[in-house]
This record gives structure tokens, sequence and C-alpha cells, in this order.
């Protein structure tokens, strides 16, 4: 009896299965691909010499030549650009955990009055175009002296990372049990103590997570960035305002200095991108 | 310390910040747009939408979100699907498949530009096929369809990714009995997918879209490494009054336009794609 209510009847018949299962994997393959190619050609141009990347028709492999990447190492202001995209994207980082872990915290272990007003700001974020802030930002940072730094180009990427910094941590802790906290007041912890020894280590690789989300955040954006930034300019900021300028085999290695990085991120909070937007769907 | 208080010690910080660097540019951008040397007045408007690049640029951006948008749909929902129907490889794939997530966009237009320019590898193969006997220039100034081909498939590869995973997330969420019960009373695949997934997927449908729609109306990056000022979209107007013609105000006022109809469309999708309270899982 169980075995017919879980078959179909369309799926009773094994060769039916059969073609289903190969059309699947198919298609599977087919958006593999679709996926994968476009970044292998990019790595294809990035990996060859400056000629052959001008050249016409091109090679389907790379050659293994480092000449456009060391092209692209010692253009002028390219290292510099690589430092500051570093540096903008770890102050996010730090301030977007710094500022929203304890947002999330507060929003899964208590309830008050005010709480869903916090909430609607949060996802009110959401349903604004955030790089946008660039603008008026820039006169106010020009008053400050903020105007072409780091950190306050951080502080943008920090308004696009904080919600979603909030709304992670808010998930991972909702799914710490509050027994376990209470358990350790019992024993003698102050709230601080019980929150640092029994509920940090459990929340940290989810929290290392959504930093490394947030770095990613930052390392990408490219408006904010490039309206922000004169003098110290990140990578994104750089290639896109030398896209008029630049030969093509310095765009391309570019392209390859923004991808890699993003690829390894990616890999590294894999585990962690559904509960993310599991969550952001509420 | 009052333990009540303590939520609100918490919170404080994030709160100050987004009033500080959220709100109050808000505030600011729409001072800007709406004033000039301190009078109010809607000459900024007028000077945007009297700039005779400006029908073109309203339209290529409302055509790129109408032609992009529901081919990201239909895409992150197959793939959702497919990914949910796995048995096997299931995390390798979800993997590879949320690849463009991490990819700025940026880099997405470069990746594309690699294939379409003119001795890139879409011409590489056209050539060696014979079906072209020369290189074909797709992204010069008088070719703006094929720009804004190149641009609707960079941003489909780009950003279907990121529906595809709240769509996931979504599928995750329904209770396999319900597809069962389906099953049982002798609906096959397709119906059980317009039947049942549909309709319960649709508070992830929903979030998917508007944040999707929202970013549509940024389009910027790909746009600029693909077709540079050829295909003039709204993000890279404002970016150039800001820069190049070093307008403020006029900058802020497409910052208002691009404000409005994301807002529009926001709640838009939040009044079409609504849940009733008793039908919530």
């Amino acid at each position: 009896m169980t075995a017919v209510t879980s078959d179909a009847p369309a799926t009773a018949y094994p060769e039916v299965r059969k073609a289903r299962n190969w059309l699947l994997i198919a298609i599977v393959v087919v958006l593999c691909v679709w996926v994968l190619l476009p970044i292998y050609l990019l790595l294809v141009n990035a990996l060859s010499s400056p000629n052959e990347v001008t050249g016409f028709p091109k090679r389907f492999w790379p050659s293994f030549d480092t000449g456009s990447l060391a092209f692209f190492v010692n253009f002028a202001g390219v290292a510099k650009a690589l430092w500051n995209s570093v540096l903008v994207a770890v102050f996010t980082m730090i301030m977007s955990i710094g500022i929203g872990a304890p947002a999330g915290y507060a929003l899964s272990r208590f309830d008050f009055p005010g709480k869903e007003a916090f909430r609607f700001l949060v996802l009110m974020t959401r349903a604004f175009p955030l790089p946008l802030l660039a603008l008026p930002l820039a006169v106010m940072f020009i008053r400050t002296g903020l105007d072409d730094t780091a950190f306050g180009l951080a502080i943008v990427h920090t308004t696009l990372a904080l919600p979603f910094a909030v709304l992670i941590t808010f998930s991972l802790f909702s799914g710490i049990p509050v027994e376990l906290e209470e358990a350790a007041w019992t024993l003698g912890c102050t709230r601080f103590q019980a929150f640092w020894k029994v509920v940090m280590p459990l929340a940290l690789p989810g929290i290392a997570a959504s930093a490394v989300f947030a770095f990613t955040i930052s390392w990408n954006e490219v408006f904010a960035a490039a309206v922000l930034t004169i003098e110290n300019r990140t990578l994104t900021a750089f290639l896109l305002q030398s896209l008029n300028v630049s030969p093509l085999y310095l765009k391309f290695a570019g392209g390859f200095a923004l991808v890699v990085p993003a690829l390894i991120f990616i890999f590294a909070v894999r585990k962690y991108l559904f509960a993310m937007w599991g969550i952001a769907n509420r | 310390m009052n333990p009540k208080a303590l939520p609100y010690y918490l919170l404080a910080p994030a709160t100050l910040f987004l009033v500080v660097f959220f709100l109050y540019p808000f505030v600011l951008v729409a001072w800007e747009a709406f004033s000039r040397d301190g009078a109010v007045t809607l000459d900024n408007f007028r000077e945007m939408t009297g700039h005779w690049k400006f029908p073109d640029t309203l339209r290529n951006t409302m055509l790129l979100a109408v032609i992009v948008v529901p081919l990201q749909l239909a895409l992150a929902l197959s793939m959702a699907s497919i990914v949910s129907n796995l048995d096997r490889g299931r995390s390798a794939i979800l993997y590879i498949f949320a690849i463009p997530l991490g990819i700025s966009d940026l880099a997405a237009g470069l990746i594309w530009l690699a294939i379409f320019e003119q001795s890139g590898f879409l011409n590489t193969m056209l050539v060696g096929l014979g079906v072209t006997d020369q290189p074909v220039m797709f992204l010069g100034f008088q070719s703006k369809l094929s720009i804004f081909i190149a641009v609707v498939l960079a941003e489909v590869w780009r950003a279907t990714a990121i529906m595809m995973v709240i769509l996931v997330a979504g599928m995750g969420l329904i209770p396999k009995e319900y597809g069962e019960a389906a099953e049982v009373f002798g609906a096959g695949r397709w119906k059980r997918f317009t039947k049942v997934t549909l309709p319960l997927l649709r508070p992830s449908l929903q979030t998917a879209i508007i944040l999707r729609v929202i970013l549509a109306f940024e389009v910027f990056a790909v746009v600029a490494a693909l077709g540079g000022t050829n295909l003039p979209v709204l993000m890279g107007e404002t970016y150039h009054w800001q820069f190049a013609l070093q307008d403020r105000n006029v900058a802020a006022a497409f910052a208002m336009l691009i404000l409005a109809i994301s807002i529009a469309f926001t709640l838009f999708f939040l009044y079409a794609l609504r849940v009733p309270k008793e039908a919530r899982i």
C-alpha cells in the first residue's frame, strides 16, 4: 500500500521514470553551464597575455600567461584601490555586526513596546534604493570631514548590510534555546556571562557567516563607492571610472580580482545562505 | 540595571544608526530635489524631464525591468523546483546555482563584456561556425538592440540567484503532506506545482519579486560596463548629473523618481500578492 501511495501513476513505469531522470539531469547540466561558462570565459581572458585578450579569434582555454594580471597589479592606483576595498569592507563588517548583533539578540529574547516599530524600520530599508543615500551623504560628509574616507563609505555600506545582520542574528539567536541561558543563570552566571559563555560559542559560526556576507556586500558595491570616493577609490569605483579609458585586459583582470574573492566568500557561507533568506521572508 | 530597559539599550545603536544614516539622508535628498538655492521649486524635476535623454532613460529602465524580472522569476522557479526534486548532489547544485549571488554587478558586466565585445567569445564562435565573415560590433553606439539584449542576459545571469535562494527557502517551509495529499487525489506534477506549491509560496514570491523589482530599477554597473552611455538608465543618469554635470539638485530629483517608482511597485506587489491572515502557514 505504501509503495502505491508514494508513487504517482505516471512514475510507476520504470522507463518513464528513467526518461524523466535523464531529462532532469540534462536540465541541471544546462543550467550549471549557463552559470559557470561566463565565469570560465572571464578567467580565460584574465589568465591570457594582453595580446591574446585583444586578439581575434579567441581561444577557449587559457594560456596561463600572467601578463594581464601583472599589468593590472602594477597599474597606477590598483594596489591602493584593492587596499581601500578591503579596508571599507572590514569596517562595514565590524560596524554591521557590532550594531546589528545586539539588535538581533534583543529581538529574539525580549518582548517590549516598540519591537514592531523597529522591525518595520529594518524591513523598510529593503524597499529603498539604498545606494542613492550616497548623494545626500556626500554633502553631509564634506561638512564633517568624512568625505573621501574609507570610514565614510563604510557607513553607507553598513546601511546596506545592517538589515541583513539584524535579521540573520535574530534567526541565529532564536534557534538557541533560552533554557540554556536560564540554566546558566541558576548556576550563578550573570546575564552577560551566560550570553558570553553559553550563547556566543553556539552562535559564533553563524555570526562569522553574516560577517562574511557583510564583507561581500561592501566588496561588491559600485554606485555609492563611485560617488563617495575620489582619491581613495575602492576597486569597484576605480574600475567603473576607468571603463572608458582602460584596455580590455585591464578590465578583465579587474573583473577577475572582483570575482575570485566573491566566489570564496559565497563558498564559505553556503550553509547559511538559505537560513538568511528564509528568515528574510518574514 | 533595570531589566526592562535592556532591550532598548541593545537596540539603541542600530536605531540611532538607521535614523542618522538612513531616514535623515532621505529627508535631505528630498529637500535637495524640491529646492534650489534654498527656495522650494519644481525646477529640478522640469530640468530632469526636459532633458533630451530623459524619455529614453525612463523607457530603457522600465523596459529592462519588465523584461528581466519575469524571465528571472520563471528561471528562478524552475531552478528552485529542480533543486527541491533532487535526491543526490543537492547541496553542490545549490551552491553552483547560488554563485552569481556573490558577484558584483560590475563584475557581471565585465564577464558578459568578455563574451559580447568585438574580439570576444561570441564573435569567435560565430566566425568559427561560418555564420558571419567578420566579427560583429555588438556593443557599438549604433547597436542599441544588441546592447539591450546583452544587458538583459547579464542581469538574468547575475540576479536570478537571489530569487532562487528565497524561493528554495520558501519551498522548504511548505509541509510535504499538502503535495502528497494532492497526489493521492490524482494531481500530476504540473497540477501540484500550480495548485499547491505556487499558492503556498506566495509570501516568498512576494519577497523575491519586490526585492528584484527594486534592484531592477537600480541597474547601473552592468549597463555601464556593457553599453557605456549608449543605453542611458535612471541610475546612470543620476551618477552623470552628480559627477559630470555637477548638479546635485537634478541628481536628487532622479533619486526621488527612482524612490517613487520603487515604492509604488513595492506597494503594488504587497497588495497584489497579499496573504490573508487565516491562510498563513
